[in-house]
C-alpha cells in the first residue's frame, strides 16, 4: 500500500496531526423495530408507529426481532469482522423525555460483532481502517421544541427502531478519509441491504471523536466527542473546526478537557455540551428481560452463503475480467445501484464504451439534475442499445451524443430516435465516394496545395466531407476513401 | 352445602359443573361479603358491577369444560387488566387504566374466570407487610391490627377472609409465600419462566414470578394449571411440557427424598418455628418420605445478594414512571423539575429507598463491588441447590422466621422487615419453585407455614409433597370474622 498524502495543520514551525474515530449509528433496514412489531416507516404522522412496548407501558417486555439480529450479523460479515456467538443486551440508564423506558437497550460489554476492517480507496492508494465493534441498540424518540411555545412535544415513532453502532478505531487522519470511510461503509451496507444509508432521513449519523498531536508524536492527545453529526459535509467541517480549536488551546499552553461537544452548523464551531465530570453515569447492566443472545455457527454460515459480492470483490472482478482501470472500477462499484446499472448495460453491449458512457455522459446528466442513478432518466436497456448503435457503426460517437440528449427526455429508445431523425450513419462506400468526389471537385485549389505537400489540409477535407454528409458520414470510411483519392 | 364463600375452588367448580350453584350466586356471595369487609382494605379497585354482568352472561350459556367456569377471582393489583385501573399500590399509577391484559390474567379469563377486582399490595410489590401501599394497610383476618404479610397482602387476606375463592399474587423474594404463611393459606411461587411476566408491573425482572394463592393444595394445583403457560411475549418464558397438576396430584410420596438444610436454623429463631419444622419432618416421615440432612452453604449471603440484585433491577424498571407518558404528573418549570416533583410525590419511602440502593449499586465504581459480586454469589447460591438436588427430590424449611406481626411494628426498621424474607429469598435467586402451606400456629394462635422447595419445573412434586403433608397436618384457620360490618 502506498503512502497517502498527509493531512497536517500548520502552526508557525509546527505541524499537527489530526486523529479521528467515528461511531456511526446506522439504522437497520427492517420492517419492524428491534424489540416490537411497530413499523419503522419514515415520515409517518407523529406517534402513529408506537406500540405499548415502545412507549414503555407498565409490564411491557421487549422481544427481540430476529431479522435485526441477522442484519447485524450480515453487516459484521461485510466488515470482515468477528461475529460473537454470545452477546448481551444491556440497559443504558438515563432520563429523557423521549426515552420512554428511562433506559436504552444497547450492548455494552459483549457486542454482537467484534473487530473488523474497511478498506479505503484513497487517491494515492488503499488504507485500512480498523473496526472496533458493532453493536445493536434502540433509537430514542424525538423531542420537538419548536411547535408549542410552552411545551416540548415528543414523537415516539423512532423509539425502539434498531440501530447498529459501528465504532471505528482511531485510524482516520483527515476529513477526506472520513468522507471516503463513510461512503464506503454506506456502500457496504447498501450492497448488503442492511442500512439504506439515507442521511437526510437520519438513517446514518455519527459521533465524531477528534484529538490532535504534533507530527511524529506516538501518544494520543485528549479527545473530544462531537455528538450526532448527520452529514459528511458537517462531519468534515466539525473535524476541521474542532482540530483547530484544540490546536489553538495547545498553542496557548492550555490543556484540552475531555468532553462531549455539539457542532453548531451555522457558526461552524463546536461547543461544549458536557464535561467529563458531568458525564452521565449510565449504570449499564444486563437487561434482565432478555436472555443473552446466542448465535449458532449454522446461522452464521447460512447468512455467509447469502452475502452478495461486496464492493472490494466486485472492483477486483471488474479490473480482472473487464480490464477496467482501478479508478474506473472504484467509481463503478462505489454504489450498488451504479454497479447494478453498469452490469445491466454490459449484459448486451461493449464494456469499454459502457464504462465511458456511464462515467462520462450519464454521470454528467445525473450531476446536473441532482439525481441518483436509481432515478436515471435513461434506462440501462436503452443505454446499451445506444452503445450497440455506436459499436456496429450505425451512428458515430458524435451523433450518439445528440441521440443521448434526446433520450434523456422520457427514456426514449435510441433506435427510434435514429430512425425518425434520419441520423443513421452513411456507411455505403459508393455514397461516401460520391460526396468525396464532390468535395474534391469544389476545392481543386486545396487539392493542389495538398498534393504539393501541405499534409495538414487533410483535416479540412474530412471536415468538408462530414459537412456534405450532414454529419452522418462514417468517419472511418471518409478517412479511408479520402486518403485513396488524394494520395492515389 | 356450606356457605358459598367458604368453599374451596374445587368445591365451587364442582357445584357449578353439577349446576348446584350459578356463577351469579357465587359472584354475588363474594361481593356481598366484600361489602361488609371494607375494614380489611383488601380492594384497591373493585369490578363488582361488571363481574355480576359477566356472571349472568356466563350462566346464560355456561361452558362447563372450562377449568374455572364462571368463578369470580380477585387478583393482585400488579397485574395489568384491560379497562380496569391498575395501580401497583402506588400513587404514581393511581389513575392508570391499561388497554391490555397480562398473560396470566388472560389465562384465567380464557378458562371462564371473572374479575372481581384488584387487590391491595405493597407499592410496586416492595414490602413484607402491605404497609407500603399508597392505598393503606391491609388487615390480616387472623387478628386485628396484624399485617397480612406482603407484598401480596391484599391477596392473602382476601383468600383467608373468604373474599375470593383463590387469587394470584407475585413473588420476587417471598411475596406469595410469606403472606400465605401469615394468613394460614397456601401460596406457590413457580419456577422462574413458568408463568409469563407479560403485563405484570415489573419489580425485579430476573426474580418476579406470578403464582397461585389458595385455601388448600388442590386449589393451588388447579390454579397453577391455568396460569402456567409458555408466552412468546416474555423472552424469559420457558417452553416446556407442563403437567396436568390437578389431575396428577397425589399424596403418595413414599420414598421421596426430602432434604433438611442445616443453614436454615438461624440465630434467634423462635422455638415454635423450630418445633413446626420438626413436626413437618415427622409428618413427612409418616408419609414414607426419606429425610436427608443437606447443606446450602451460601444461604447466609442470600439476603444481602437479594437486596442488591432486586433494587438494582427495580431502579431501572421504575425509571419509566416519569410523568411524561401516563400516570401521575406533578408539573414543573422544566423537565428536570417535573421529574423530581413527580417522582418525589409519586413514590413512597420504601420505593425511593430501593431506587436509591439500586442506583447506588449500579453506579460506576460500585458496580463491580456490589452488583457484579452479587451476581456471582447468586450463581453460588444456585449451585448450592443444584448440588443438593443431586441428593434429594425436595427441600423442607419453615416459610418465615416468625408469624404475623403488628401493623407499624417494623415500619421504622427496614432491615428487620427485610429479615422476613430470609427463607424465601434464596429460592427466587435460584429460580426454583417453592410452596408455603399452613403447618401450625404460634402461642398467639397465629398461623405458621412450612415451605417445600423443588427442582426447576418440578412443581408437581412439591404440590404432591404439600398435599400429603396438608393431610397429616390437618390445619384449621380460626378466623372469627371480627371485621364484618352490616
Amino acid at each position: 500500500m502506498s503512502k497517502n498524502i498527509e493531512y497536517l495543520i500548520d502552526r508557525e514551525n509546527k505541524q499537527y496531526e489530526v486523529i479521528i474515530g467515528l461511531e456511526v449509528h446506522a439504522q437497520v433496514t427492517s420492517e419492524s423495530k428491534l424489540f416490537s412489531q411497530s413499523s419503522t416507516k419514515f415520515g409517518a404522522e407523529p406517534n402513529t408507529q408506537v406500540s405499548l412496548v415502545d412507549a414503555a407501558f407498565p409490564g411491557m417486555l421487549p422481544v427481540i426481532n430476529e431479522f435485526c439480529i441477522e442484519q447485524a450479523i450480515k453487516t459484521g460479515i461485510g466488515l470482515k469482522a468477528k461475529i460473537n456467538k454470545k452477546s448481551v443486551f444491556d440497559r443504558k440508564n438515563y432520563f429523557y423525555a423521549d426515552l420512554p423506558q428511562g433506559y436504552q437497550i444497547s450492548q455494552y460489554k459483549y457486542p454482537i460483532v467484534g473487530e473488523g476492517k474497511v478498506i479505503l480507496d484513497m487517491p494515492n492508494g488503499q488504507k485500512e481502517i480498523g473496526i472496533e465493534r458493532l453493536h445493536l441498540e434502540q433509537d430514542a424518540g424525538k423531542s420537538i421544541h419548536d411547535i408549542d411555545p410552552n411545551n416540548t412535544l415528543v414523537d415516539l415513532n423512532r423509539s425502539g427502531v434498531a440501530l447498529m453502532e459501528i465504532v471505528s478505531k482511531p485510524d482516520l487522519r483527515s476529513p477526506d478519509e472520513v468522507n471516503v470511510y463513510i461512503k464506503k461503509l454506506r456502500s457496504i451496507m447498501r450492497y448488503l441491504g442492511t442500512c439504506d444509508g439515507n442521511m437526510q432521513e437520519g438513517s446514518l449519523r455519527a459521533d465524531v471523536n477528534v484529538s490532535v498531536r504534533l507530527k511524529g508524536e506516538t501518544e494520543f492527545g485528549t479527545r473530544c466527542e462531537i455528538k450526532n453529526v448527520n452529514s459528511i459535509k458537517f462531519m468534515q467541517m466539525a473535524i476541521i473546526s474542532e482540530a483547530n480549536r484544540q490546536i489553538d488551546l495547545l498553542e496557548e499552553g492550555k490543556e484540552i478537557d475531555q468532553e462531549t461537544r455539539l457542532f453548531d452548523t451555522k457558526r461552524n464551531e463546536t461547543r461544549s455540551m458536557r464535561s467529563k465530570e458531568d458525564a452521565h453515569d449510565y449504570r449499564y447492566f444486563p437487561d434482565p428481560d432478555l436472555l443473552p443472545l446466542e448465535i449458532s455457527q449454522e446461522l452464521i454460515e447460512k447468512i455467509k452463503s447469502d452475502i452478495p459480492e461486496l464492493p472490494d470483490e466486485k472492483k477486483k472482478r471488474f479490473i480482472d475480467k473487464f480490464n477496467l482501470s482501478p479508478y474506473e472500477a472504484t467509481i463503478l462499484v462505489s454504489d450498488i445501484e451504479t454497479s447494478n446499472f453498469f452490469e445491466e448495460v454490459i449484459k448486451n453491449s461493449d464494456v469499454k464504451l459502457a464504462t465511458n458512457w456511464i462515467t462520462g455522459e450519464l454521470f454528467a446528466v445525473l450531476n446536473e439534475k441532482n439525481l441518483e442513478i436509481s432515478q436515471s432518466p435513461v434506462s440501462a436497456k436503452n443505454l446499451s442499445k445506444l452503445i450497440n448503435l455506436i459499436k456496429d457503426g450505425t451512428i458515430s460517437g458524435k451523433i450518439a451524443k445528440t441521440v443521448f440528449e434526446q433520450m434523456i427526455d422520457g427514456d426514449q429508445d435510441p433506435l427510434i430516435i435514429v430512425k425518425e431523425k434520419g441520423l443513421k450513419q452513411e456507411s455505403d462506400p459508393k455514397a461516401i465516394e460520391e460526396l468525396i468526389n464532390k468535395v474534391i471537385e469544389n476545392n481543386s485549389d486545396k487539392v493542389a496545395e495538398y498534393k504539393s505537400g501541405k499534409d495538414k489540409l487533410f483535416g479540412f477535407f474530412v471536415g468538408q466531407a462530414m459537412k456534405e454528409s450532414k454529419g452522418k458520414g462514417n468517419p472511418q470510411l471518409i478517412n479511408k476513401i479520402l486518403k485513396e483519392k488524394l494520395n492515389g | 352445602m356450606s356457605d358459598i364463600t367458604s368453599q374451596s375452588l374445587f368445591e365451587l367448580t364442582s357445584n357449578i359443573k353439577e349446576k348446584k350453584l350459578s356463577s351469579e350466586e357465587i359472584t354475588k356471595a363474594f361481593i356481598n361479603r366484600a361489602e361488609k369487609s371494607k375494614k380489611l382494605n383488601v380492594y384497591v379497585t373493585d369490578n363488582f358491577e361488571k363481574a355480576i354482568d359477566q356472571s349472568k352472561k356466563f350462566d346464560s350459556n355456561p361452558n362447563l369444560d372450562f377449568k374455572l367456569p364462571g368463578i369470580p377471582i380477585a387478583v393482585k393489583d400488579l397485574f395489568c387488566t384491560n379497562g380496569v385501573r391498575t395501580t401497583a399500590g402506588s400513587k404514581i399509577l393511581n389513575n392508570f387504566v391499561p388497554t391490555y391484559e397480562s398473560t396470566v390474567t388472560q389465562n384465567l379469563w380464557n378458562q371462564g374466570a371473572i374479575l372481581l377486582g384488584k387487590l391491595n399490595c405493597d407499592e410496586f410489590a416492595m414490602g413484607s407487610s402491605n404497609e407500603t401501599s399508597f392505598f393503606g394497610n391491609v388487615q390480616n383476618p387472623v387478628g386485628e391490627n396484624l399485617v397480612p404479610g406482603g407484598s401480596s397482602g391484599g391477596s392473602s387476606a382476601a383468600v383467608a377472609a373468604n373474599l375470593t375463592p383463590v387469587t394470584i399474587g407475585t413473588d420476587t423474594g417471598g411475596s406469595i409465600r410469606q403472606p400465605a404463611s401469615f394468613t394460614g393459606t397456601v401460596g406457590l411461587k413457580p419456577t422462574y419462566g413458568s408463568c409469563s411476566r407479560y403485563g405484570i408491573v415489573a419489580f425485579a425482572s430476573s426474580l418476579d414470578q406470578a403464582g397461585p394463592m389458595t385455601k388448600n393444595v388442590r386449589d393451588c394445583s388447579m390454579l397453577l394449571e391455568v396460569i402456567s403457560s409458555f408466552d412468546q411475549k416474555d423472552s424469559t418464558s420457558i417452553d416446556y411440557k407442563r403437567n396436568n397438576y390437578s389431575k396428577e396430584l397425589s399424596k403418595d410420596i413414599k420414598g421421596k427424598k426430602i432434604g433438611i438444610p442445616k443453614e436454615y436454623r438461624v440465630d434467634n429463631m423462635p422455638d415454635e418455628i423450630e418445633q413446626l419444622w420438626k413436626n413437618g419432618i415427622s409428618y413427612a416421615k409418616d408419609c414414607g418420605a426419606e429425610i436427608i440432612d443437606i447443606s446450602l452453604p451460601h444461604t447466609n449471603y442470600a439476603l444481602p445478594t437479594y437486596y442488591i440484585v432486586a433494587p438494582a433491577e427495580a431502579s431501572s424498571n421504575l425509571a419509566r414512571y416519569d410523568g411524561v407518558k401516563y400516570g401521575f404528573r406533578s408539573p414543573g418549570q422544566n423537565l428536570i423539575e417535573m421529574y423530581e416533583k413527580t417522582r418525589s410525590e409519586g413514590f413512597g419511602d420504601e420505593v425511593k429507598r430501593r431506587i436509591m440502593i439500586g442506583t447506588y449499586v449500579l453506579s460506576s465504581g460500585y458496580y463491580d463491588a456490589y452488583y457484579l459480586k452479587a451476581q456471582k454469589v447468586r450463581q453460588l447460591i444456585k449451585k448450592d441447590f443444584d448440588d443438593a438436588f443431586s441428593k434429594v427430590d425436595a427441600i423442607l424449611t419453615p416459610s418465615t422466621p416468625s408469624s404475623a406481626f403488628k401493623i407499624g411494628e417494623k415500619t421504622n426498621d427496614p432491615v428487620s422487615m427485610y429479615l422476613n424474607d430470609i427463607f424465601t429469598v434464596p429460592i427466587n435467586l435460584a429460580g426454583l419453585p417453592g410452596i408455603s402451606i399452613p403447618a401450625g400456629k404460634d402461642k398467639n394462635n397465629y398461623p405458621l407455614g412450612l415451605q417445600v422447595i423443588g427442582k426447576p419445573f418440578d412443581e408437581q412434586n412439591i404440590l404432591n409433597i404439600s398435599y400429603a403433608l396438608e393431610d397429616k397436618i390437618n390445619f384449621k384457620n380460626d378466623i372469627l370474622d371480627w371485621w364484618l360490618s352490616e
